[in-house]
This record gives C-alpha cells, sequence and structure tokens, in this order.
C-alpha cells in the first residue's frame, strides 16, 4: 500500500488492522484508538481519499489502498488549511481526537458544498470530542469550507 | 480478534468454491458490522472471504423501472450516485443517513442486507420498495428474505450480488436514530406504487417487515392525520435500554406520519 | 489588568494566544502513553471478574503460562505475598458521631473476593498483545458467586458486602445546624421538597487510560508512564501506601494525556500492577486499556439519590434548607472518593443565596459497583443540582420569576466576606451581574415568543436558570488536612533563568488539555518581561520537578499558577541585588517592569538577561549572594477560591417523540482575571457539553446482578456535535482577593451550572412534571403522556 505517498510493505499476520499498522509498523503514532466499536472516529484516516475509521479496516483489505494520515497532511512549517483553522479557533484541547477530527473535517469539506453549522455537525456523528464540547471544531471547518 | 486463513477472491464462484471448502467461513463486505464483532471475539471465522474484487457485485444501473444496485456498493456510493439520487431519492437518503461519514465509506448494501440487523436502515427499504434480492444462486423477494434477528432466507455459502429496487412514484423515509450508536430505533420507510402503498419497518421488531396496518390505512387515505388514530401493536417488538416496545410502537406511527408528510410534499 | 500597558502585551495575561501545544497536536507528533515503546516491551492483559460480588476460590495459570509468548501470570495473591498495600483512599472522612469512616479493604488486584464486575484479579505478560489476551482467556479462575447489592436505594437493608461494615454504610457525614435548621422550618410560610437523582456517570476521556512500566536492574529504578493528571501523587500513593518502591526509586511520567476530567486522578490497580510486575519480569511492560475496560474499570461519577427541603418566610426569602444524600461510593473509597459526596458537596450547598441556616446529612454507601470519584465538577455540580433544582421550584410554586426569587435571595456585593453556614467563606462576586448579563444574553423579555413559535411546531419550549457557585483552587492545607485529607494540597512551581535568558518554568500542576504550556507561559512572561517565546513549561514527570499535586478541582491557575508568580517575585527580588551591583546601587533603589531592571531617578538600567547572564558568570558578583537565577515556590492557597455565574438553557421538547432539544445556552461566568480567553471558553465550552450529557443522554447502568449495562458506546450516549447548539458564554469579573492573580479557575464551571439549568428547562417545558436525568426521550414521551 501507499502511506502518506510513499509506497511501503509491511508482512503482519492477517488479523492486524490497519489502525495497528500504522502505529506499530509505521510508527505513524497521530492516529489515534479511542474505542473498540468504530464509534469515536479517533482512528480516522483517509483510505483512497476518502475519511474511514483505520480501526475497522483489516490489513490484507488495505492492500493496495493509497492512505494518508495525519502526518502525512501538513508540517508544523506548512500546516494544512485545516490544521491551521483547528489551531487559530481553538479547536482542540488534549489532542486525542484533533487527529481523527481533522481527517474526517477535511473529507466533510471537500466532498460537500454550502456547509453550515448544522450540516457540519451532522458531518461530525462519527467522531467524538470530550473536551471542546464542539464549538470551536465547528467554528473551525466552517472557517476553511467558507 | 483471532487468526483466521483470508482470501480475496476474484469472482463469484471461487468466493462460493472458498466458502465451501472452509470450515468456519464468513464473507467479509465491509466489515462494518462483522470487525468490530471479531475485534470483541464474538465471531470467530477460520476463514474471511473477502468480496470486494468480484466484479459482478459493484455498479449502480437502472433500466425498466428498476435501479439495480451491486451488493458491494459502499453506501456513501449510493448517496452520492446521481443515477440514484434521480431515480430513487428515497434511497440515496436512506443511504446517507447509516451510521456516520466514515461508516458510509465502507460499508456496502449487501452487508447491511445480509446481516439482517435489527437496527440497519436499507432492510426497511428492500421490504417497503417491494426490492428482489439477487444471490449467487437465486432471486429472493424482499417480502421474503428477513426471517428473524440476523437471519435471512440466505442459505450457508449464498452470496447476494445485487439488489434490485423498483421505482416508485414516490417515497419518504423516517429514521429515529438511537442517540448512542445511531443505528434505527425505529425507521420507517413509505412508497406509493401509483396509488398502491408500501411500508417497511426497521427497528421495531427482530428484523425489519411490512406493516401492513398501516398500509391499508394508508391505501384509503394516505395523508399523516390518518394514522392519528392507528395502535401500532407492540407484540414482539424489540424492548432495549434506549426504547421499550411501547415506544417503538408509537415511533413507528410518529415516523410513519412524518414519512408521509415527506412523501407528500415531495410529490 | 496593570499589565495591560506593557510591551509584552500580545502574549501577556489576557491575551487570546493560540496554544503552542496544538502544533504538535494538529500534526500527529502528540505523544500519549500508548505512543510510548521501550525495547523489549512486553504487553499486558488483565483478567476481570464476571461476577460483581463472589469468592475468587482458586487461579489456575498453567494453561495461560503455556500459550505461546506468554511470559507471565501474575495474581492477586503474588502481590500480598510480596508485601504490597492496599490501594489507599487519600480523605479520611468522620461520621457525625466522630467515628472514623469505615474503609473496605482494596488490593490492586483481587486475591480473595472479587467486589464488582471489571476488578482484576490477575495480570497476564507476553511479548504481543494478542498473546497476552489470549493468555487471559487461559487462567481458570474459580468463582463462588455471593448476593451483590446494586441498587442504591435498597443498599443499606441489604446484605453486608464486607465484615464489620454494617448496613453498608462508610460514613454518615453531616455539617450544618440541625436544630436551628428545624427552627427554621417549623417557622417557614412555605417549603418546597425535591426528590432527585444524580445519575451515574461514566468520564469517557478520550485517551483510554494506559501505562508502561519499566525497571532498570542497573540502578534499581523504576519509570512509569501513565494516564495521570498527578504523577507526584501517583508516585506517592505508589511508594508510600502500595510499597511497589521506595520514592526515590520510583519516576513517574505522565506525558501527553488525552483528557482526564477527574478520572486520572486516582491510582488504580492496573499502573500498581503493571509498575510491580515490570519489576517482577525486569521488562518493560505496557498496558492499554480498551474501552470496554474504561467503562469498567475507570472511577465512575456522581450518584447521588437526595432528598431536599427549602424553607421560606412569607416574602420569600429562603430561611432553611435541609438535604438528606444517600451517595454511591461503589465497591471501594477511590482515591478521593469519600471526600466527593461530602466536603465538595454539603459546603456547596448555600449556593448564591444567604439561606441561614442548612443542615445537610450524607450517607456513604458501598455497592458492588465501580468505584465513584472526582467527575468534572466533584460534589459541586451534585450540590448546585439540588440548590438550583429546589430554587426553580420553589419559584414555580409560589408564583414568582425564577430570575427574582434568585436576586432577592442572593449574596450581595457588600456582604463578602460572607460566612456560609455550611463552612465556607466566600471572598468575592457579584451574582447579580452576571444574572443580568445572562438575562441579556438569553433575549430573556422574548421567551414567551419564542415559546409561542415553538408551539406552532408542535414544540414545547422552556426555560431555565442555574446560578451555581463552586469551590475551586483546593485547597488552604491547614483546612484540607483539618477535614481530613491526607495531603496537602499547595503547590509547587520553579523558575529557571537560564544564562542565555531563556527561562524553563516547571510546575506542579499537569496538562491534560487545559493549556498549561501556553497559558503559565502568558503569566510567566507578563511577570517578568522576557518573551513569551523564550519560555517553556515543563511538567508532569516527577524526575524533573521535585514534587507537585496536580490538576483537578480547577487549581491549576489559582495554585500552581500562584506559585510561579510567587516563584517569579523571588527572581525579581534576587535580580535587583544583582542588577543593584551591576548599577553600584542599592536593591531598594532598584525597580523592575517590562524586563528592565532599573535605577531610580536615573536613566541606568539593565535587562532581566543581562542579570541572568551576570547571576551565572558571576565575575563581579554581590559576595553574599549565591550564583544562578532560579527560584521554587511552594504556595498554599489562603482559601478556596469561588467562581459562581448563572447558566441559562433553552430546550424545545417534541411533542410526539419526547426528543428533547438544547436550543440554547448562555453561561456567564466570574472566574476573576482571565489569563486566556480562548482558553478559558474552551473550558466552558467543554464542561456545559459534559452537564448537557448528564442532563439529557449519559447514564451508567448497572442491572440486578451488577453487570454494566452501558458498556460501550454503542449503549452509553456521549454528546456529538449534532446534539449541541453553539454556546453563548461570557464573563464577569470579581478577582480574587487572596492569590495574586486574582484568578479563581475556570475548569469545571460548565460541568457544574448546566444540568441543573437544562433540567429545569426540560421541566418548564414539561409543565412543572419532574424527571430525573438524563432526559431521554422515552422518559419525556411519558412524561408528555402524564406517566
Amino acid at each position: 500500500m501507499t502511506v502518506n505517498g510513499a509506497a511501503c510493505e509491511v508482512d503482519v499476520p492477517s488479523n492486524t488492522l490497519l489502525v495497528d499498522i500504522l502505529r506499530v509498523e509505521l510508527g505513524l503514532t497521530g492516529t489515534h484508538v479511542g474505542c473498540d466499536t468504530s464509534q469515536c472516529g479517533a482512528c480516522t484516516v483517509h483510505v483512497d481519499g476518502r475519511a474511514v475509521k483505520s480501526c475497522t479496516v483489516l490489513a490484507p483489505q488495505a492492500e493496495g489502498m493509497q492512505v494518508t494520515t495525519i502526518e502525512g497532511i501538513g508540517t508544523t512549517e506548512q500546516l494544512h488549511p485545516m490544521q491551521a483553522a483547528f489551531r487559530e479557533c481553538h479547536a482542540l484541547q488534549c489532542g486525542f481526537c484533533t487527529p481523527g477530527m481533522i481527517m474526517q473535517a477535511i473529507d466533510l469539506v471537500e466532498n460537500n458544498t454550502n456547509l453550515d453549522n448544522r450540516a457540519i455537525r451532522e458531518g461530525l456523528e462519527g467522531n467524538i470530542c470530550r473536551c471542546t464540547g464542539y464549538h470551536n471544531i465547528v467554528r473551525a471547518i466552517q472557517s476553511v469550507a467558507d | 480478534m483471532y487468526q483466521y486463513n483470508y482470501h480475496k477472491p476474484t469472482d463469484l464462484q471461487e468466493a462460493v468454491a472458498l466458502f465451501k471448502a472452509a470450515d468456519d467461513p464468513m464473507y467479509l463486505s465491509g466489515g462494518m458490522t462483522l470487525i468490530p464483532t471479531m475485534k470483541q471475539r464474538l465471531a470467530a471465522p477460520t476463514d474471511l472471504i473477502d468480496l470486494s474484487q468480484i466484479q459482478e457485485m459493484n455498479g449502480i444501473d437502472s433500466s425498466d423501472g428498476q435501479l439495480q444496485i451491486g451488493a458491494f456498493t459502499r453506501h456513501n456510493q449510493v448517496a452520492d450516485a446521481q443515477v440514484v439520487r434521480d431515480t430513487l431519492p428515497v434511497l440515496a437518503y436512506l443511504a446517507s443517513q447509516i451510521g456516520d461519514n466514515q461508516v458510509r465509506n465502507r460499508g456496502t448494501i449487501g452487508g447491511s442486507v445480509a446481516n439482517s440487523d435489527p437496527a440497519a436502515d436499507y432492510p426497511s427499504a428492500v421490504i417497503g420498495l417491494g426490492a428482489t434480492v439477487v444471490t449467487s444462486q437465486r432471486r429472493i423477494a424482499g417480502d421474503e428474505f428477513f426471517k428473524d434477528l440476523f437471519e435471512t432466507a440466505l442459505t450457508p455459502g449464498e452470496i447476494i450480488t445485487q439488489i434490485e429496487f423498483p421505482v416508485p412514484t414516490r417515497a419518504a423515509y423516517r429514521k429515529f436514530p438511537n442517540p448512542a450508536s445511531r443505528y434505527a430505533v425505529v425507521g420507517v420507510l413509505i412508497a406509493d406504487f401509483d396509488g398502491d402503498i408500501r411500508v417497511g419497518v426497521t427497528g421495531a421488531g427482530p428484523c425489519a417487515f411490512r406493516a401492513s396496518g398501516i398500509e391499508q390505512v394508508l391505501n384509503s387515505d394516505l395523508t399523516a392525520a390518518a394514522l392519528d388514530n392507528i395502535e401500532v401493536p407492540d407484540a414482539g417488538f424489540n424492548s432495549d435500554l434506549h426504547a421499550s416496545a411501547e415506544y417503538r410502537a408509537h415511533l413507528v406511527k410518529i415516523m410513519a406520519q412524518r414519512a408521509v408528510q415527506d412523501l407528500l410534499a415531495g410529490a | 489588568m496593570a499589565q495591560a500597558e506593557t510591551t509584552e502585551l500580545e502574549n501577556g495575561i489576557g491575551a487570546a494566544v493560540r496554544r503552542r501545544e496544538d502544533l504538535r497536536f494538529i500534526t500527529g507528533a502528540g505523544r500519549y502513553t500508548d505512543d510510548l515503546t521501550q525495547p523489549g516491551q512486553l504487553y499486558g492483559f488483565f483478567c476481570r471478574s464476571p461476577y460483581a460480588r463472589a469468592e475468587l476460590v482458586s487461579i489456575d495459570c498453567a494453561e495461560a503460562l503455556a500459550v505461546p509468548g506468554v511470559v507471565d501470570v501474575l495474581t492477586g495473591a503474588q502481590m500480598v505475598a510480596d508485601g504490597l498495600g492496599d490501594l489507599p483512599c487519600g480523605w479520611l472522612v468522620k461520621s457525625k458521631d466522630g467515628a472514623d469512616m469505615l474503609s473496605a479493604p482494596h488490593p490492586p488486584m483481587a486475591a480473595e473476593r472479587v467486589n464488582y464486575v471489571g476488578e482484576p484479579y490477575a495480570l497476564v505478560v507476553a511479548d504481543s498483545i494478542l498473546a497476552a489476551k489470549r493468555g487471559a482467556e487461559s487462567v481458570v479462575a474459580e468463582f463462588s458467586e455471593l448476593n451483590p447489592v446494586i441498587d442504591l436505594a435498597t443498599a443499606t437493608h441489604s446484605e453486608d458486602i464486607y465484615p464489620g461494615i454494617t448496613h453498608n454504610l462508610a460514613y454518615e457525614w453531616a455539617l450544618g445546624d440541625e436544630d436551628a435548621t428545624r427552627m427554621a422550618f417549623a417557622k417557614a410560610a412555605h417549603v418546597t421538597t425535591l426528590d432527585i437523582v444524580n445519575n451515574r456517570l461514566i468520564p469517557n476521556a478520550m485517551e483510554p487510560r494506559a501505562c508502561l512500566g519499566q525497571f532498570d536492574a542497573s540502578s534499581g529504578e523504576y519509570t512509569l508512564y501513565t494516564t495521570s493528571q498527578n504523577p507526584h501523587l501517583e508516585r506517592l500513593v505508589l511508594s508510600a501506601f502500595v510499597q511497589v518502591a521506595p520514592e526515590h526509586k520510583l519516576r513517574v511520567i505522565a506525558p501527553d494525556v488525552g483528557g482526564g476530567f477527574g478520572s486520572k486522578i486516582f491510582i488504580y490497580a492496573e499502573e500498581t500492577a503493571v509498575i510491580w510486575a515490570a519489576g517482577k519480569v525486569k521488562r518493560p511492560i505496557k498496558w492499554v486499556a480498551e474501552r470496554g475496560e474504561s467503562f469498567l474499570s475507570d472511577a465512575h461519577g456522581r450518584d447521588h439519590v437526595t432528598h431536599a427541603e427549602l424553607a421560606m418566610d412569607e416574602s420569600g426569602r429562603f430561611t432553611g434548607l435541609k438535604v438528606v444524600t444517600t451517595a454511591n461510593l461503589g465497591a471501594y473509597l477511590s482515591t478521593f472518593g469519600s471526600s466527593v459526596p461530602t466536603y465538595l458537596y454539603g459546603t456547596l450547598l448555600a449556593g448564591q443565596y444567604k439561606t441561614p441556616n442548612i443542615y445537610v446529612e450524607v450517607q456513604g454507601v458501598y455497592t458492588n459497583t465501580a468505584p465513584v470519584d472526582a467527575y468534572r465538577g466533584a460534589g459541586r455540580p451534585e450540590a448546585t443540582y439540588v440548590v438550583e433544582r429546589i430554587v426553580e421550584q420553589a419559584a414555580r410554586e409560589l408564583g414568582k420569576d425564577p430570575a427574582d426569587l434568585r436576586r432577592m435571595n442572593m449574596i450581595q456585593p457588600e456582604d463578602f466576606p460572607y460566612e456560609t453556614p455550611v463552612a465556607l467563606v466566600y471572598d468575592t462576586g457579584n451574582y447579580e451581574a452576571s444574572l443580568d448579563k445572562a438575562l441579556e444574553l438569553i433575549d430573556y423579555n422574548n421567551f414567551e415568543a419564542r415559546q409561542a413559535a415553538a408551539a406552532e411546531q408542535r414544540k414545547r419550549r422552556g426555560i431555565g436558570f442555574a446560578c451555581y457557585i463552586e469551590a475551586c483552587g483546593l485547597a488552604p492545607s491547614k483546612l484540607a488536612t483539618e477535614l481530613g485529607a491526607g495531603v496537602g494540597l499547595y503547590e509547587s512551581g520553579e523558575v529557571r533563568i537560564n544564562p542565555t535568558g531563556s527561562v524553563s518554568v516547571f510546575t506542579g500542576s499537569h496538562s491534560h488539555g487545559q493549556g498549561h504550556e501556553t497559558t503559565f507561559a502568558q503569566v510567566v512572561s507578563d511577570k517578568l518581561g522576557i518573551p513569551y517565546e523564550d519560555i517553556e513549561v515543563i511538567h508532569g514527570d516527577t524526575g524533573r520537578m521535585e514534587f507537585g499535586l496536580g490538576t483537578y478541582g480547577s487549581r491549576s491557575l489559582a495554585v500552581g499558577g500562584s506559585a510561579l508568580v510567587v516563584a517569579a517575585d523571588k527572581i525579581i527580588s534576587k535580580g535587583k541585588k544583582i542588577a543593584a551591583h551591576m548599577m553600584q546601587a542599592q536593591p531598594d533603589q532598584v525597580d523592575f517592569q517590562d524586563g528592565q531592571f532599573s535605577l531610580q531617578d536615573s536613566n541606568q538600567s539593565v535587562s532581566i538577561q543581562e542579570v541572568a547572564f551576570a547571576s551565572y558568570v558571576p565575575a563581579d558578583y554581590p559576595e553574599d549572594l549565591e550564583p544562578g537565577l532560579t527560584e521554587k515556590a511552594f504556595y498554599d492557597p489562603k482559601n478556596f477560591t469561588y467562581p459562581a455565574g448563572t447558566h441559562v438553557a433553552e430546550v424545545e421538547v417534541d411533542i410526539d417523540t419526547g426528543v428533547t432539544t438544547l436550543v440554547k445556552f448562555v453561561a456567564v461566568d466570574d472566574f476573576g482575571h482571565i489569563i486566556n480567553p480562548l482558553i478559558v471558553d474552551g473550558q466552558v465550552h467543554g464542561g456545559v457539553a459534559q452537564g448537557a450529557g448528564q442532563a439529557m443522554m449519559e447514564h451508567g447502568i448497572y442491572d440486578e446482578y451488577g453487570q454494566l449495562q452501558t458498556g460501550s458506546l454503542m449503549d452509553y450516549c456521549m454528546p456529538r456535535a449534532d446534539d449541541l447548539p453553539d454556546f453563548d458564554v461570557d464573563t464577569t469579573v470579581t478577582p480574587c482577593t487572596h492569590n495574586p492573580l486574582g484568578v479563581k479557575g475556570c475548569g469545571e464551571a460548565g460541568a457544574i451550572g448546566s444540568p441543573a439549568a437544562i433540567m429545569n428547562a426540560v421541566t418548564h417545558a414539561l409543565g412543572n412534571k419532574d424527571i430525573s436525568m438524563p432526559a431521554t426521550p422515552e422518559k419525556v414521551w411519558r412524561a408528555i403522556r402524564g406517566e
């Protein structure tokens, strides 16, 4: 598969999850695991350009996939606009849900037009944040969508 | 998660053959239900047969007043496809209400229907639209497909390849989501086929079913008010932390009324 | 503030500085415990009790040890054999008869009995997590089931869980003047009564608890990376009580921590077992909770049943408040479990009002459920819920406007300092100011028009208030220890000016989302006139800062921040001596402002950076002065701080489905001076969301057998973005009178005021029909139907 633009090959048991390949095999620890029932969204990455929960993808399913993680969208020097907006709007506190939230937010903005407050909130259905009350996350995404 | 043998067949025959050769196999489609279940060690197949590479399970087509959707079509593909939005907008809407965006990017219509989760959305469309479930062996009428909690008419090894939806004059879907899981506590799909009303209900019972009582009322008076005084019997309905059988029965009525309003407003 | 005129304003006190910690979090470079890996690391997985109460008859590990990859299986019995102690409760509460509370022995891993579902009894250590899980499945434990005590309402007349703890009562605590309160009720013109339940909550910080323990055989040192809000306290308990390792041989590091909300204050079984096991197997061991384990084993919050009565005179003035509460402590007394429903609860029952007579009794009860301890607000949301629900109810019964009834009973600015009948002295406040601003923001005058518009949509709109007060900035050590605290509650800080003029700031507070790396740097920058960019804040490592009590109870800025101010003052004081020497003058002739030491009545000055350099290269230096420019402070607060404010909620109830929607929420809070308004707003947003979760969605439910029914995110309803509206937050300011920053703390207010405000709105929408939290659709629907 391709991860953040670089081809990579890993040899793991078939019952390995994509998130574990990313975190353990590739050391991309920005993608987090917050639950075991595919609810929290902390593990959200892009697969072939769309947001998916990497805790619910098996390693062999990932064969040939183009995977992008939080580490692949921007750097401290050159932030992705969504990363910059999250900082500007104080859309994160503990930071644990943030990478998954940003990856989903990017999918939301890229695949929808005319996003309003309600649509943004509904678009975050698959991501749980316990710190921010979502208020500033919605503001950040709105600022990028506009 | 336990160990299993993983297979990625490229055609239907190979998939079925793999299934027959294995001890305790399971088909893997989008995996949105199966993978969490395996993670929690509630399912432990010896063999996992991934259906993602099978050509005949892909694609969306519209012909002869029917919409054919390949079983491996993902929810967001259904929600976003122009042909679905044009010919069967209720199905695009229903698909857009399933789970969350990330789930919709992976989960498939075939996987959802085959699983017969009582709280899944698609079964209401299979029933409410009178769809035909096409499998590796035969064609199964939607009304005959769902048997019980996680039980369908599928025989071991049988694979759903496509679902054919008749296109109604108009239709609407209303869902009352579980506030925690976002599955349907109750979902009601109402379709009008030239004055012939079908009502598919999910979430309320052990599996999706036709609400013939509501159909009868609506066949003579297609208004929300016509349902004001109906009693939806709750016998056999699901009851859990989030909704008692009695409340579910009430929600069937309310969601049906709201679906009728949407249907009339959209007409 | 005075600092407003300084040149460093853009990053100083009061500035909405964008957080510096964000850069690592938004790029995926945060380092949480699970992100760490040590060479040779093993993985731990716990065997947990499937029963709520049972004898642990035997454990057979042979089969587990034979599982490939399994290195060892360690049991509670082995911990006992190794002489490890129990997990202690850090606060000794006394019953009203003077007797000490009765503590159930709390072994880190069960050896003889299990007392709640999820209690660990063995730790399997293996070279992969899969092997560890397989090993855990192969541990054969034989249990003999006992009758569990689950239901709080009947727990005191159920079978005793522990021998010697009759009626399952840990304590029967009381506060206030019972006789005077009884007299007040005898003379009351009107009495309002209320029976309420404060629902059990499960914290669910998004990062599950985790730890990584290692033992260095060459030095004999243990290192524990763990998801802790207070690593020093963790070290203290593990060394002094559990006796895993002596304090000087144990280093506890809490790296980036993904939210706490109280649940990561406590010293848990898992890190205790892991650090001990790491010493036994001589390899690093990592354990990370699965979310399912978090549900079972993180300390839960709230869970009270309360009867309250409010006495009033003819005019509606409150004359007495009587409260009887049964508080669920769970199966064991967690680290601060005893204090939450007593000193953090009963003391707040005066609220913002001049109620002259208050009496509260609390029964602390054991049940076979997960231990209950501090969760965001800890006792104060429960107190606010009692006071603000009953006051709202009283207004409805008297036919008075709820804002007016509150206003006429509020403590007035001229009344401060105000001594309440429940042991606190409020230093300052202006409660009407917050109320007035909140009424304006919610557009109170036009509520009826909004209500009428909603009715046309078959929705019932309700409005509810909560004028809360909290005691934060825990705590004056003398007072706290007199009341039973086992530790002091000061905080430490160190300001170290490096020779090049950059600053390393060390704090005993711990940031797990609060943004200390930014705000504490703002404070030090402001105080010392050193550029914000040159200041680094370091926290969360017992090996780097000498001591600390950690972060909880909205104490970090008020106590930890104050320690830094005191340390900075010491820097200035010493700097004056050095600067005086450099300018050939006396220290009292030197002033300090904006980073410059200047000689009075002259244009001579030296910068703090020059002074720092001189201190480290003391070629020409005051004779009696030590080199170096680093100062420490332990700040012990003189009083609690008392943030207060008004929250107003508006809800709409769908008549047909019972779905309740929070449509408008206003929070006007008085946190004293504010260091960073961006962060303060964010804290309020998050707290309100948690309070809204409690009011409308969240409920930890056990069945009669003690099985947790809400054990995953599929069934425990966490607030999502689409469950909540935008929040309208604002502040008023009366500076705290007794700490150098004039700050009060903002971390918990949102969770304290919002449940009462929302439930007052819900009951208002329901025509004053009372329902218990959470206001779930079916419950509301049944209330609408008159059930």
